[in-house]
């Protein structure tokens, strides 16, 4: 079979593939079948691991560009830690983050409240909001978290709200959970935080950035890892949800089965060109 | 509230929800060809960015940072409640966490950043610079040696053996990895004989990580896709 064709094809009938077997699934799901990997299972096992009414930093680090991967992880994890009655202080080191945690953690706050759950904001969390700095502030933390954080984001003095009483510096929480999309995010805690005071740690992180994280899970340095919508999708079914991660998973199945068989067309059409030429 | 395709649309009556929408699909209409809409969408998301980096740095970080605390310090009251507060020592008795008057002196620093606007005293910013460059530098380079040389040095000593096949299997090659990887990017002699066969091992290493990286790469931007794509059925069209 000659492929030589292809290679002249408009790559806009490619978008217009991918688009559409992303768009299929979204609109008539598959039900396509969904595993759960080791350090998805290190993860949550981390997590349910912690005291509970332990506190917890929860440092959420993207962006609305990262959305669909770290928003499902950011409601899953607050909501397991929520569930352990732990108490959670969230911070944010993205300047575009800020509003879009606060949002994210309000809302499922609001549904824990609506299944009874005894939520208050102050003294079951805290959203400090963001902080410029980037490394600077993870070691500024390091010497007291109010000083880093005067106020939160919602405008209170950090010092008047009842759970940041219980809150000094880093010896105050019992880990540290990262929701990270990039720089600064989990390198940069593993390599400020982690190694300098010792903070256990667990992160969930976009998928273009877990090959560069893997290795501080196999050194210990991570407890367990997220990565991106698929890492999302499994942790929300071992928790036994299905929140937008599950969701966009068929799709994803789907582009990524159509990427690789370009990928191979491609190669056959390389070898067939060269074969011809010699 | 309409049908389509079995799935029942109801469209947002959000305003914002609806500008979103639309600079979704003048930004997905690039796919197609450039476009003034994209350039819409493009131009729009710069300015709004820029001018909302501004004002969120300004009252995350300038005013409780630096100006609610000076104003502290100066004047003995908090600026945002008016309450009297205490400042034993005076205004430049700081300590660890308050720095009380002595805030002026980063602050200082940070108004010299603005001198690049004037040719004659530019210069002057380089001060402000060197003190950022070597604090980052200095951060970084005790992050990397505590995080990643010595942590990472300390995981690649592993037991080739521990009396379990698949976890053997497993270090086993891990270190050869490790080693051919590290022999490739040996340049001070010719990869030819032994040095040759370990890099070009090491090349089919370092092709299955680009190859996970690559595959990781799209996961992550089809994600993006699909994020949209769930925005526009779910929160603008309402199909759930």
């Amino acid at each position: 079979m000659n492929l030589a064709a292809l290679e002249k094809l408009d790559r806009r009938w490619l978008f217009l593939i991918v688009g559409l077997l992303v768009l299929g699934p979204l609109l008539r799901p598959l039900g396509l079948p969904l595993g759960s990997s080791k350090p998805v299972k290190m993860f949550h096992d981390a997590v349910a691991g912690i005291p509970d009414g332990a506190i917890v930093l929860m440092s959420c680090d993207y962006d609305p560009g990262a959305k669909p991967e770290v928003v499902p992880m950011t409601r899953t994890a607050f909501r397991q830690l929520m569930e352990k009655r732990c108490r959670v202080v969230i911070t944010c080191l993205w300047p575009g983050g800020p509003s879009l945690v606060d949002q994210t953690i309000e809302s499922v706050a609001n549904e824990m409240r609506a299944q009874g759950h005894d939520l208050v904001y102050g003294r079951d969390y805290v959203d400090l909001g963001y902080k410029a700095g980037y490394e600077a502030v993870m070691v500024l933390m390091g010497k007291g978290i109010a000083n880093a954080f005067p106020q939160d984001q919602r405008g209170n003095s950090t010092a008047s709200l009842p759970l940041m009483r219980n809150v000094r510096d880093y010896s105050s929480f019992a880990m540290l959970v990262n929701i990270s999309s990039g720089y600064p995010g989990t390198k940069e805690w593993v390599q400020q935080v982690n190694s300098r005071f010792h903070l256990p740690m667990v992160s969930g992180c976009t998928a273009v950035s877990a090959p560069e994280y893997y290795p501080y899970l196999q050194s210990g340095q991570l407890k367990g890892l997220l990565g991106g919508m698929a890492g999302a999708a499994e942790y929300e079914k071992l928790r036994g949800e299905k929140g937008a991660a599950t969701k966009g998973m068929d799709a994803q199945s789907l582009a990524h089965a159509f990427i690789a068989l370009c990928i191979i067309a491609g190669n056959i059409v390389q070898w067939q060109k060269r074969g011809a030429r010699s | 509230m309409a049908e389509a395709g079995g799935a029942l649309v109801n469209l947002s009556h959000d305003l914002g929800v609806w500008v979103a929408a639309l600079l979704t699909l003048f930004i997905l209409s690039f796919l197609y060809k450039d476009n003034p809409l994209y350039k819409l969408a493009e131009h729009l998301f710069v300015g709004i960015s820029a001018g909302y980096y501004i004002v969120l740095n300004f009252w995350t970080v300038v005013m409780p940072n630096l100006y609610d605390p000076l104003m502290r310090s100066f004047t003995g009251r908090d600026p945002v409640t008016h309450a009297v507060v205490l400042q034993p020592g005076g205004p430049f008795q700081g300590s660890l966490g308050d720095y009380r008057g002595w805030l002026l002196l980063p602050a200082l620093l940070g108004v010299l950043l603005f001198t690049r606007m004037v040719t004659k005293i530019e210069w002057v910013s380089r001060w402000s610079l060197a003190m950022i460059i070597g604090v980052y530098a200095g951060l970084k380079t005790t992050g990397f040696a505590q995080g990643d040389l010595v942590a990472q040095a300390q995981g690649s000593l592993q037991p080739l053996w521990t009396g379990e096949l698949w976890a053997g299997v497993n270090a086993i090659l891990f270190t050869i990895g490790l080693v051919s990887s590290l022999l490739f990017f040996f340049y001070s002699r010719e990869h030819k004989g032994a040095l040759g066969v370990a890099a070009r091992t090491g090349i089919v290493f370092l092709m299955v990580s680009f190859g996970a990286g690559y595959g990781y790469t799209v996961m992550s931007r089809l994600s993006l896709l699909i994020g949209r794509f769930q925005f526009l059925l779910e929160d603008w069209l309402g199909i759930r």
